[in-house]
């Protein structure tokens, strides 16, 4: 039997790997001087874009089901500022509060997954509420910026570098700079690959993949859709409070304004890593790819200077562009061929 | 429960919002039997069904199932299963994106140590499934990358699998060609000899009589008797499920079949093709002429009748529409031009469920008007009462939302929608395909009527008695080619058969 089988799936997800790659390359090719052939650049993207990592493993899985769920974006601001509010006001040790939040997270999805599932209400309806609810409960927890600051437990989390052994570049005043990573990044990566894994070889994962394909066959096979719905909204917001951790690892702050649109910025990478918003087809490890790409552009931007940072949207949605027509020709030959 | 008797369904009661559904209606199956569940559309047999799975919920009656002491009551579908009772649907139910193991075996799937999927064992055991069958595929491929016979197959093979006691076929054969019914039949009748209660929904009488020990007939709901198949012919059985008399059937044949070959020829068709679909052919129809398109499934009928229609592009050839030549590059091309095509695929190509029986049938009209002009209210008043009445459309009203009309009633205002448009030339593909036989009979006779008006006709059906019934001549597809026609003098039952068949000459 064959290991590899290549179908318009894999080939859309070799298509977005191949372009990272040449994305990637060509940004090293011209922007040697400015430092983008280290190896830190590169991890640079993963440290700024973990919290973003971990949102958009979940949507991808919501997306894998057909449904969509916008409120991830509130959802992480909401985590900040009950983050900074609960270890600057409410004088909370910072484990409890990660605890607290990530119950919050689970709570949040029981209840759009409960009316999206049982209530048979519009996932995208469902989660603009919670999208309106969490942003203005950021508000009204505090409507001020919060800095964190006084807890030594998430001050030194935040500030662990991970060395790596190799890949290091010396600075002009002649100092050695080893390459390093951030907690985030291994908490981001080992989502991804428990996401992965769980979609791979859970029963719970081929679910949502069956749920995505038909949800009427589904059911008519003896699934539970409706607990399959819940479960992977609950999972989305799950991930999100883990992500809105990451996201506050990387900001020490909590603002009412902070993480705005990062709910789209996870629906474009899953896009561009080879998710249908139709659901059914996907995988976590592109939608990894995805924000490496998102985070390459924006680091392409700015490493060019002259642009304003707005050039990134711009290149992202000739991208989303590309893809969607892309995955609309795939379809067009699959049903040619049959 | 009787000795033997493996399912006992016994005066079930359901209502849906102002009809009854089921009044009373019975069933009972043996181990080791199949037992046809036979009656028009909205007799209630899927209803029973759905009680049966656990899909509906049903008022008064009970169930027995061999195993079970008191009567069951199945939650849903899952709760059936794990019943052993198995059904396959009409419509293929199984998951395009996943693949064929997966689809044998989700839901159940064979799991490691750690409690995750064993994809290594599924796949064997979905292999070895595919070969006890004799179906020929690569497992783990998606199951989208197969035929829809091919994936009814699978789906049957899925519950096959499931040590089902009971196997319930819910119009499993409406996509299937002769070869893969008869493969089918061998399944079936295997099952039967492992000693599992087979329920066959269908349309088709010869397959009742093919595989059959029993059949239960239903009409409006209720139980009209429960037979052995000996003590029912076929007359007696269509009696059975009409009320009424076979005359009816058999009369059809004396108004079909006038002469045409002297009318003027209507429409040329030469040379015309479409890559991969149907290769280059030529096609006359006269004016009042029935031309039926005849062949296996796959082989290239539809496509055929799409290309003259435009909805493929011609890539060769010329068509002649009245002597002129014409150039269709699209449907609306082809509807100013005084055509109409009802497609097969009538849920996915035909009907828009969520409009009413008017907006349904003014559609044509209007497309061909132009959206811009709009038709007065009073005039799609009057075209749809008309259709209504002349179709005998069984609609509560005008404004019925089409979903909630039987499969019949929905195949008549399609029918209905081209008729508004006054079409010089209509293709009827499958227009009786899974309905019931009285709207079978007024569809034909129609069909006929419409020819003796002058309009010229192409009908394609998988029942070659039925094309025997309508048609003048008969054209033959084989893989893509049309291989020839048969004129009336040959058109018996064997002789298209062996023109389908084709190449042997085995005396």
């Amino acid at each position: 039997m064959k290991k590899l089988k290549i179908n318009s799936n894999t080939l859309l997800l070799l298509i977005t790997i191949v372009l990272f790659i040449v994305m990637y390359a060509a940004g090293c090719i011209v922007y040697a001087s400015k430092g983008f052939t280290h190896l830190q650049t590169f991890l640079n993207i993963l440290i700024n874009n973990a919290g973003l990592i971990c949102v958009a493993s979940g949507t991808t899985c919501v997306m894998l089901t057909g449904g969509i769920d916008i409120s991830v974006g509130s959802v992480v601001a909401m985590d900040c500022m009950i983050m900074a509010v609960g270890i600057e006001r409410w004088g909370w040790s910072s484990p409890v509060l990660m605890l607290f939040i990530l119950a919050i997270g689970l709570v949040f999805g029981l209840v759009q997954g409960f009316c999206i599932a049982y209530l048979d209400i519009q996932p995208f309806i469902v989660t603009m509420a919670g999208l309106f609810f969490a942003r203005g409960m950021t508000a009204v927890i505090c409507k001020d910026q919060v800095s964190i600051v006084s807890d030594k437990i998430f001050t030194a989390l935040a500030g662990y570098k991970i060395e790596l052994p190799f890949g290091g570049y010396v600075n002009k005043k002649g100092t050695m700079l080893m390459p390093y990573l951030r907690i985030t990044v291994i908490v981001a990566l080992l989502v991804v690959l428990a996401i992965f894994l769980m979609l791979k070889y859970t029963r719970f994962g081929r679910s949502i993949y069956a749920v995505g394909g038909n949800q009427q066959s589904a059911t008519l096979m003896g699934l539970d859709v409706k607990k399959t719905r819940l479960k992977v909204h609950m999972l989305a917001s799950f991930l999100a409070s883990i992500g809105g951790i990451c996201y506050c690892l990387n900001t020490m702050a909590g603002t009412t304004q902070q993480a705005t649109g990062l709910e789209m910025d996870a629906i474009s990478s899953a896009v561009i890593g080879g998710t249908l918003l139709t659901g059914g087809v996907g995988n976590v490890l592109g939608t990894l790819i995805g924000v490496m790409i998102n985070g390459t552009i924006s680091t392409l931007v700015k490493s060019n200077g002259k642009l304003i940072s707005s050039w990134s949207n711009i290149i992202t949605a000739i991208l989303l562009c590309f893809f969607i027509v892309l995955q609309s020709i795939f379809a067009r030959i699959k049903e040619a061929s049959k | 429960m009787e000795a033997g008797v493996v399912l006992k369904m016994q005066g079930i009661c359901m209502t849906f919002p102002g009809v009854k559904a089921l009044d009373n209606a019975s069933l009972t199956l043996k181990k080791g039997e199949i037992r046809a569940l036979m009656g028009e559309n909205g007799a209630g047999k899927s209803t029973l069904i759905k009680c049966l799975t656990g899909v509906n919920k049903f008022e008064a009656g009970e169930i027995y199932l061999d195993g079970f002491d008191g009567p069951i009551v199945n939650k849903d579908t899952m709760d059936a299963q794990s019943k052993g009772i198995a059904t396959v649907y009409q419509e293929v139910n199984l998951c395009p994106n996943l693949s064929v193991a997966e689809n044998l075996y989700i839901g159940r799937e064979p799991l490691t140590k750690l409690g995750t999927v064993n994809r290594k064992m599924m796949n064997k055991k979905a292999a070895d499934l595919m070969r006890e069958l004799e179906l020929d595929l690569d497992v783990t491929k998606n199951l989208e990358e197969y035929s829809l016979a091919l994936q009814q197959m699978i789906a049957i093979a899925r519950a096959v699998d499931m040590d089902s006691k009971v196997l319930i076929l819910d119009e499993p054969t409406s996509s299937l060609d002769d070869r893969e019914v008869e493969k089918l039949f061998q399944m079936m009748r295997r099952l039967k000899n492992k000693g599992v209660g087979i329920i066959f929904v269908t349309h088709f009488l010869e397959q009742v009589y093919a595989v059959c020990d029993g059949i239960t007939v239903l009409r409006n709901g209720q139980l009209v008797g429960e037979y052995e198949i000996a003590e029912l012919p076929r007359v007696k059985l269509v009696a059975a499920m009409m009320g009424k008399d076979f005359d009816d059937l058999a009369s059809i044949k004396k108004e079909g079949g006038s002469d045409r070959s002297n009318a003027p020829v209507y429409l040329e068709a030469s040379g015309m093709s479409h890559a991969g679909t149907i290769r280059p052919f030529d096609l006359n129809i006269r004016k009042g002429e029935v031309v039926g398109l005849t062949g296996l499934l796959g082989s290239g009928r539809s496509e055929l009748a799409r290309v003259i229609y435009g909805a493929d592009r011609n890539q060769t050839g010329s068509l002649k529409v009245n002597g002129k030549e014409v150039k269709i590059k699209n449907p609306i091309d082809a509807m100013n031009l005084g055509m109409g095509l009802l497609p097969d695929d009538r849920k996915a190509e035909g009907i828009i469920a969520d409009l009413s029986v008017r907006e349904n049938i003014i559609l044509a009209v209007q497309a061909k008007l132009g959206i811009m002009k709009r038709i007065p209210m009073a005039k799609q008043i009057e075209i749809t009462d008309k259709f209504i009445d002349l179709l005998q459309i069984k609609t509560a009203s005008r404004e019925t939302l089409v979903k909630q009309l039987s499969g019949g009633n929905q195949q008549k205002v399609i029918l209905a929608r081209w008729l508004a448009t006054n079409p010089d030339f209509l293709i009827l593909d499958e227009p009786t395909r899974g309905i019931d036989i009285g709207t079978k009979t007024e569809i034909q006779k129609l069909v006929l009527q419409l020819a003796d008006e002058g309009k010229s006709l192409i009908f394609i059906s998988s029942e070659i008695e039925e094309m025997l019934r309508t048609c003048n001549r008969m054209a033959v597809l084989r893989d893509g080619v049309k291989v020839g026609e048969i004129d009336e003098n040959d058109m018996t039952q064997m002789g298209v058969m062996k023109a389908i068949a084709g190449g042997e000459h085995d005396e």
